[in-house]
């Protein structure tokens, strides 16, 4: 395979030709925050908090979907990056109820780090206190639509690693959910292979084992690496 | 330099805020040196005094008390620092919120007549329960905030961070997981 | 299929013409007005009147005077020789406007020298005399429920030049050269685009007509749906050549029953004589048509979702490169214009590239279809040449605001578009120019306001329109779209102080830029524009700060906050 060569924060690298600039980025020791992206499920460019600045390109590219190109001069970091990623994070705790202090993935949460690593003191938009409900009815996990943002991993790992296509979305815009097959309680539905990998991708409390409490719902993140490459090496939880 | 004239308030929470402010342990001796706490629940003063540097607020705003008391010391504080995550983001207080608005009936009800093991009934004798606002408000949103300390409750190094930042004349400023909620 | 049989069917469609043909509008905007009735009235009382061998009546597509609706109007045969196109558009007889069955034997009547007080509308009005119809040249001229009707107006003839005697690559050069930009709002190149689909490698290509005409007020392609459906297939059967794909997708939204009838319609016509099918014009080229029908989301316009719906998926978009010239519909390169893009087609061949590059302007060739709507005295379609100045469009064509009202703005480009303020209306209306003042040329939609409208109301009400209409896959557009429109509530209530709008333009900053689709990129567009030129309309409504950081602390200013982010 080609390699590239390409600059990232100043610093010279090269990256496999196909690889993306976030791969790249990683490789070479560079942090670029995600919410959507999950190591081995395919990305869909949707938090937009990866977004970098490509020299020659007026618009912002997420790192999560772009490939590298030979010559490319990338800033992963900026004031206006730091900028649009904290206004992202205000906007998402804005929308749904997400009452860190009461969650069970408090001290296990992406949203929650990433806010307080990116600077996030306070939310200037007005909190939108929605009344979302939670699904309680499955033997083993939870799902608590206040404190989903979206991020669809869920869906992806159900779909594309699992296979069963049990987690989907239903609605759109603000008013958008994840659903179990027909949007009907988790606890009912047929195709739920009850294997965990949607609660395990989960980035905040919205997806959980049951019987935890605040601050319990600690992620193995070793975890997600069985949960990508399990079906190749045939390890099969019984 | 004159001493730091220094409040603290609760409004809508827990109290856990002042708690964790209580475990600055021997630093409140220090601090006793340095500033003059000029209100506070901690003392005993009952009205809010004029010309005061700082102020913590601890809590949401939920009350028409709440927020006339909040307005009070906006217009008598140099600079108001949202002290723990009722006042940073309504947090527990605010699940109300969910309920919609007008819910402070039911929220009454539930909480002065379903909970009550005797004398059932909404107390509606003027100054007795604060009418409740439509919706809890995090401090900024009622008034302007100066600087912001979230954590629930702020664990005591974060507070005798801020603290010790104000006292030496310096921008509050905290960082990575210092500004953690919850 | 073969030539001589096309000329057969255009000798028999003009030999049949009777003395007087009456031409109905049965588009949706007429229909709505109960033009059906309207032509079933006609074609009873031209039978009461024992007149069925001279007069003929004719559904047809819009006559673009919407407002004044249910449109007929009657024609003597034009005998002059030599003319192909079977009705010509000018020179045509009496516009009867707002007909009722019951005019209908008055009407009638007409024809046998009788006289009327029938309300007429006036042909020789600029509205009508200063269009250019390319694209609808054949709207409210045929009859779009027979193929016959479009045949006898050279239809398909340059299907059969194209097929026969050029080659993929002249086809390409002739788009490339007449200068066609993408009538879907961007204004890409066509040939360009063209061109790099007919490049990239692959057995299997296809051909998507974006007919999810969503905007606000807009109702351009519709109307060709409507009125000339052909057309349409006609393009997508030149453009599936030149790029070599056989399968074409017509998407186009269930709101629109009237226009999926009239293509289903014209599908299965052109299917019965062999003009979509295989070895069309017996050439070895073979192109299929299917429709797909969206279910209501103004997002699956966006060519990326499209392409997801058709293909069966939940409609959101996905970020760009690859693009669908290279990877689109089953990952195969697909070649996405708007309806009204390939309705330009089929004229480009027949008339020369030169032809159409003849008319616009040096950047923006040929003609633009555009809805009238709002605060104007005539709603409807005109279709002018790209550089004519707003001004002559809503002022003269238009007829300015109704009542004698002073026109304040002109919206274009629906929710991704701006507004322009009466004092730049002279500017001529092409790509760049409207680009340059902040809008964009859009699809085609154009409403127009008058003094009485307060912008901050529009502004809200095109946020509303983002924000019920994002598809909840990108934060900065879903969560953005909500703050930006609560905002503009509170400005509307008298709640909003000074810092409020700060946050609002910081929002339209950081939502334009960070947002994956061009819905999200768009949607503060209308802030944008309204800022810019009526800014005095927000400051108005705004409230003093009594609790902010300039009257804090015993009436000083507050010391500069380290809260950057405030």
């Amino acid at each position: 395979m080609a390699a590239k060569t390409l600059t990232i924060d100043g610093k010279q690298i090269s990256a496999d030709q196909g690889a993306t600039i976030l791969d790249a980025a990683t490789d070479a020791g560079i942090t670029i925050p995600t919410l959507c992206h999950l190591d081995g499920v395919y990305d869909v460019g949707a938090c937009r908090l990866c977004l970098v600045e490509v020299a020659g390109i007026n618009k912002l590219l997420p790192a999560c979907t772009t490939r590298v190109h030979e010559g490319m001069v990338i800033k992963t970091d900026s004031e206006r990056l730091r900028k649009y990623r904290r206004m992202t994070l205000e906007l998402l705790f804005a929308e749904r109820n997400h009452v860190c202090a009461v969650c069970v993935a408090n001290g296990h949460c992406e949203l929650q780090s990433l806010a307080y690593s990116l600077g996030m003191d306070h939310v200037r938009y007005d909190y939108r206190f929605p009344k979302w409900g939670v699904d309680n009815t499955h033997t083993l996990f939870g799902m608590d639509h206040n404190r989903c943002i979206l991020c669809m991993r869920c869906v992806r790992v159900c779909w594309h690693i699992e296979g069963a296509g049990t987690k989907n979305v239903s609605g759109r815009g603000s008013g958008s959910q994840i659903i179990s097959d027909l949007n009907q309680p988790w606890g009912t539905s047929d195709t739920c292979t009850r294997c965990g990998k949607c609660v395990m991708a989960c980035p905040t409390g919205a997806l959980f084992a049951k019987g935890a409490t605040v601050s319990e719902m600690e992620r193995d993140r070793t975890r997600l690496e069985f949960i990508v490459t399990a079906r190749e090496k045939k390890q099969w939880i019984a | 330099m004159d001493r730091l004239r220094v409040a603290t308030v609760w409004l809508g929470g827990c109290s856990g805020c002042h708690m964790s402010f209580l475990d600055l342990d021997e630093f409140l001796i220090d601090l006793a040196g340095m500033i003059d706490l000029v209100y506070s629940p901690v003392i005993d003063v009952k009205e809010y005094p004029e010309e005061v540097d700082v102020c913590l607020i601890e809590g949401a705003v939920c009350n028409e008390d709440n927020l006339e008391i909040l307005r009070r010391i906006r217009a008598r504080t140099r600079l108001l620092v949202s002290f723990g995550d009722c006042a940073v983001t309504a947090n527990v207080p605010a699940i109300r919120n969910q309920l919609g608005l007008r819910n402070d009936e039911s929220v009454l009800q539930r909480a002065y007549v379903e909970g009550a093991q005797s004398n059932p009934g909404v107390p509606r004798e003027p100054g007795i329960v604060p009418p409740l606002l439509p919706q809890v408000l995090p401090a900024h949103q009622a008034v302007h905030i100066d600087y912001f300390l979230p954590g629930c409750p702020p664990p005591a190094d974060r507070i005798r961070t801020v603290l010790s930042q104000l006292l030496r004349g310096e921008e509050p400023h905290l960082e990575g997981e210092q500004l953690k909620f919850g | 299929m073969i030539i001589d049989d096309l000329t057969e069917i255009t000798e028999k469609e003009l030999a049949s013409r009777k003395k007087f043909t009456i031409r109905c509008c049965v588009a949706a905007g007429c229909v709505s007005s109960n033009s059906v009735g309207v032509k079933e009235a006609l074609e009873r009382a031209v039978r009461d009147a024992g007149l069925e061998d001279q007069v003929e009546v004719r559904g047809v597509g819009c006559m673009k005077l919407c407002c004044q609706g249910p449109l007929v109007q009657v024609d003597e045969r034009n005998e002059s020789p030599g003319a192909t196109v079977e009705i010509r558009s000018v020179d045509t007889g009496p516009l009867y406007q707002k007909v009722t069955p019951e005019d209908a034997s008055a009407l009638i009547g007409t024809l046998q020298g009788g006289s009327s007080n029938l309300s007429q509308a006036d042909p020789k009005h600029p509205f009508f005399a200063e269009q250019l119809p390319i694209v609808l040249a054949n709207s409210g001229v045929i009859d779009p429920d027979r193929i016959e009707s479009y045949i006898a107006a050279e239809g398909y003839q340059a299907l059969h030049d194209v097929l026969r005697e050029l080659t993929p690559k002249d086809v390409l050069d002739s788009v490339l050269q007449s200068g066609l930009r993408g009538r879907g709002g961007a204004g890409y190149p066509t040939g360009l685009k063209w061109g790099t689909v007919a490049k990239t490698p692959g057995t299997q290509k296809y051909v998507i007509c974006n007919a999810d005409e969503g905007d606000p007020g807009a109702f351009m392609d519709r109307s060709v749906l409507e009125s000339d459906p052909h057309s349409v297939l006609e393009g997508m059967a030149i453009a599936g050549y030149a790029v070599g794909a056989s399968q074409g997708f017509i998407y186009v939204r269930a709101e629109y029953p009237l226009a999926i009838t009239r293509l289903q319609t014209a599908i299965k016509q052109a299917k019965q004589l062999g003009l979509l099918g295989s070895g069309i014009f017996e050439s070895p080229f073979n192109f299929n048509i299917d429709l797909r029908i969206g279910a209501g989301a103004f997002v699956c316009g966006e060519e990326t979702a499209l392409m997801a719906s058709v293909e069966g998926k939940r409609g959101t978009p996905r970020p760009r490169p690859p693009f669908p010239a290279e990877s689109g519909l089953y990952g195969c390169p697909t070649l996405i214009n708007n309806v009204e893009t390939f309705a330009n087609i089929a004229p480009i061949i027949r008339k020369g590239a030169e032809w159409f590059s003849g008319i616009g302007t040096e950047k923006s060739k040929g003609t633009k279809v555009f809805a009238l709507a709002g605060k104007i005295t005539n709603t409807g379609l005109i279709e002018v040449p790209m550089g004519t100045p707003l001004r002559k469009i809503v002022e003269l064509m238009g007829g300015g605001a109704p009542d004698g009202g002073q026109i304040k703005a002109v919206q274009t480009g629906g929710p991704s578009g701006g507004c322009i303020p009466a004092d730049a209306l002279d500017t001529p209306v092409d790509y760049e120019s409207l680009t340059q003042l902040g809008s964009i040329m859009g699809s085609g939609g154009m409403i127009v306001m008058d003094e009485t409208t307060r912008m901050v109301d529009v502004a809200r009400f095109f946020m509303e329109f983002c924000m019920d209409e994002s598809c909840g896959k990108c934060i900065p557009c879903r969560a953005g779209t909500v703050q930006m429109h609560e905002i503009l509530t509170r400005i509307l209530n008298r709640k909003a102080t000074r810092r409020d709008l700060e946050k609002l333009e910081e929002l339209c900053d950081m939502v334009r830029h960070t947002s994956l689709c061009g819905l999200g990129q768009t949607a503060p567009n209308p802030v944008i524009s309204t800022l810019r030129y009526f800014r005095n309309e927000y400051s108005e409504l705004l409230v003093e700060d009594a609790y902010g950081p300039r009257r804090n602390g015993n009436g000083q200013c507050a010391q500069p906050t380290a809260d950057s982010t405030l």
